[in-house]
C-alpha cells in the first residue's frame, strides 16, 4: 500500500506514459504528478498513477534497493508488493494476485 | 534456511558496512538515553515488511521497542464498511476491489464468502482497472475503495477523470495524520516517536505532522524503506527523544518534500472530505475517514443505492472473534505474540482478525516471517 515503485518514462502521450519497470513496459497515468514528466525522467509509481517525478541525480540511489527485491528468487510479501505494483497496471488479474 | 541466517545473508546484500554502522549508533543512542526500554511507532506495512524481511529487529538494541501501529488501510477497514461491501454484492451489484479485501471479515461474512455463494467480484489493483471493469459492462460496478492517502489520490483522479455512469465508489480510504493523534492520546500509551511513511508522505509533504508535533511534543522522522532507510530513520528518532526538543525530520528527501505534491493533494481535497469514522479494533478517529464530497454524489455508492445490511446481520456471528487482539496490536499496546490464537486457529489460510489477511498486516507478516521475527530470541 505504501510502497511506490520507481520507473523510466520512455515515452509521453498525453496523460500516459510508458514507463520501463527494470525491463517490463506499463503504463502509467500522469494526472498527479508533482512536475511535468519528459522521456528520460524516473517517476515513482502506486496503483497505476505516477506520484513523483523524482530528481535525476537521486534515481540510481531510489532503483537500487528494487532491483535487490526484484533480484530474489525467494517470494515473500514485500517482493509480491512490488511485482503487483508493476505488472498490476495492466489488466485485472485472479482472487489472489491482488494487494493493496 | 533458519530465518537469522537468511536475514544475515540479505544485510550482507548492500552496503553491509554501513548497516552494522548505523546498528551501533544505534545500540549507542539508545544507550546514552539512560532508560529502557523507549517504544517507537511506525505507521506502515511496508516498514514492518522491510524490518521483518531483512531481520531488522536482530539489530535493534534491547532497549528500543518498534512497534507497528495502524499502518495496514486493509486491516483497520471497518466490520460495518466490509458489511455494506458485502451487501451489495448480494444485491447483485458488481463489487471491484483490491485481493486483500476479499478475506477481510465484516460481522458474518467476507466478499470471499459472497463470491462463494455467487456473488460477482472483480479483483482489481487500482481505481483505473475498476473504471475499466465498468467500461466494459453495463452492470452496475462499485469500487470498494481501501488505502491512505497515497491510494485515495488513486481513486480521486479516476472520479475527475469522467467515470463511466455505471461506475460508483464505497470509500473506506483512510486518512493518517488524525490516527497518530489518536495513538498518541491513548490512555498508558508508551509511544515517544513516530517513523512516518515515505510515500505517504510523497503525498502530504513533511510539514503536515508538524502540528502533530506541536500539540503532543512528540517528533516524527520520516523515513524511506530501504533497511539502511529504517535505520538511519530510528537512529534519528532516538536523537530527537534524548534532545527532548521534539520537531519533524526527513530522513527521506529524495522522494518527500515538505509540501508535498501539491497536484495530488489539490485533486485529493477536491474529491473527499475528511470525517470522523471508526477504525477496525482501535477507536473513533476524527477526521480519519476519506468520504466524497456532495458534487460526487453520483458516484457515491452510499447514495446510489439503498445498502440493506438486514441480511448480513441476521447471520450468527464469526467464531473465535471476541478472542481476536488485532485491535491492541495495531494500538501498539499487544504484540501478535500475546495472541492466543495467533499461528494456531488464527492463520493465513482461516485468518479470524484482518491483521491476518492482508501482506501490511502485523500478524500475516509476522507469520509469514516465521512467526517471531524478533531473531535475538532464536539465536
Amino acid at each position: 500500500m505504501c510502497l511506490g515503485v520507481p520507473g523510466k518514462v520512455l515515452e509521453v502521450q498525453g496523460n500516459v506514459a510508458v514507463v520501463d519497470f527494470f525491463g517490463l513496459r506499463r503504463p502509467v497515468l500522469l494526472d498527479v504528478v508533482d512536475e511535468p514528466v519528459a522521456p528520460g525522467d524516473f517517476v515513482l509509481n502506486h496503483v497505476g498513477y505516477a506520484i513523483r517525478r523524482i530528481p535525476p541525480d537521486q534515481a540510481q540511489a531510489t532503483l537500487a534497493f528494487y532491483e535487490q527485491l526484484l533480484g530474489e528468487a525467494a517470494e515473500d510479501a514485500m517482493a509480491a508488493d512490488v511485482r503487483g505494483e508493476i505488472t498490476g497496471t495492466g489488466e485485472p488479474k485472479g482472487p489472489d494476485d491482488g494487494s493493496v | 534456511m533458519d530465518p537469522s541466517e537468511q536475514a544475515r545473508r540479505e544485510l550482507k546484500f548492500r552496503d553491509p558496512g554501513k548497516g552494522r554502522a548505523l546498528a551501533a549508533t544505534l545500540a549507542r543512542v539508545v544507550a546514552d538515553l539512560g532508560r529502557a526500554p523507549v517504544a517507537v511507532m511506525h505507521v506502515c506495512g511496508s516498514h514492518e515488511q522491510a524490518i521483518a524481511k531483512f531481520g531488522l529487529r536482530a539489530t535493534f538494541p534491547k532497549g528500543l521497542d518498534v512497534i507497528m501501529g495502524p499502518g495496514c488501510p486493509v486491516c483497520v477497514t471497518d466490520v460495518p464498511e466490509v458489511d455494506e461491501a458485502v451487501a451489495l454484492a448480494e444485491q447483485g451489484v458488481r463489487v471491484a476491489t483490491y485481493g486483500d479485501m476479499l478475506r477481510v471479515p465484516g460481522s458474518a461474512a467476507s466478499l470471499a464468502d459472497a463470491q462463494a455463494e455467487g456473488a460477482s467480484i472483480d479483483v482489481v489493483y487500482g481505481a483505473a482497472q475498476a473504471v475499466e471493469v465498468a467500461r466494459r459492462t453495463e452492470d452496475e460496478v462499485v469500487f470498494f475503495a481501501s488505502g491512505f492517502e497515497t491510494t485515495a489520490v488513486a481513486t480521486a483522479a479516476v472520479l475527475l477523470g469522467h467515470p463511466p455512469t455505471n461506475f460508483s465508489v464505497l470509500s473506506a480510504h483512510k486518512y493518517i495524520p488524525p490516527v497518530m493523534e489518536i495513538v498518541a492520546e491513548m490512555p498508558g500509551t508508551r509511544i515517544e516517536g513516530f517513523l512516518a511513511a515515505g510515500h505517504a508522505a510523497t503525498i502530504t509533504g513533511w510539514g503536515v505532522f508538524e502540528p502533530f508535533v506541536e500539540r503532543h511534543g512528540i517528533p516524527v522522522v520520516v523515513a524511506g524503506f530501504e533497511p539502511l532507510d529504517i535505520l538511519a530513520g530510528l537512529v534519528k528518532l532516538v536523537d530527537l527523544i534524548a534532545e527532548g526538543r521534539p520537531r519533524v525530520e526527513n530522513m527521506y528527501p529524495r522522494c518527500v518534500t515538505r509540501d508535498g505534491n501539491r497536484n495530488a493533494q489539490e485533486r485529493l481535497w477536491r474529491v473527499f472530505r475528511p470525517t470522523g469514522g471508526c477504525w477496525r479494533g482501535i477507536a473513533h478517529v476524527p477526521n480519519g475517514n476519506l468520504r466524497l464530497r456532495d458534487e460526487f454524489a453520483e458516484f457515491d455508492a452510499r447514495r446510489r443505492f439503498t445498502i440493506d445490511l438486514r441480511g448480513v446481520r441476521m447471520r450468527s456471528p464469526r467464531a473465535l472473534v471476541d478472542q481476536c487482539r488485532c485491535g491492541e496490536i495495531m494500538s501498539g499496546t499487544a504484540s501478535p505474540r500475546d495472541c492466543r490464537l495467533f499461528g494456531r486457529e488464527c492463520v493465513p489460510e482461516t485468518p479470524v482478525g484482518a491483521c491476518m489477511v492482508s501482506s501490511e498486516g502485523t500478524c500475516k507478516i509476522w507469520h509469514q516471517y516465521g512467526g517471531h521475527p524478533d531473531l535475538r530470541s532464536r539465536a
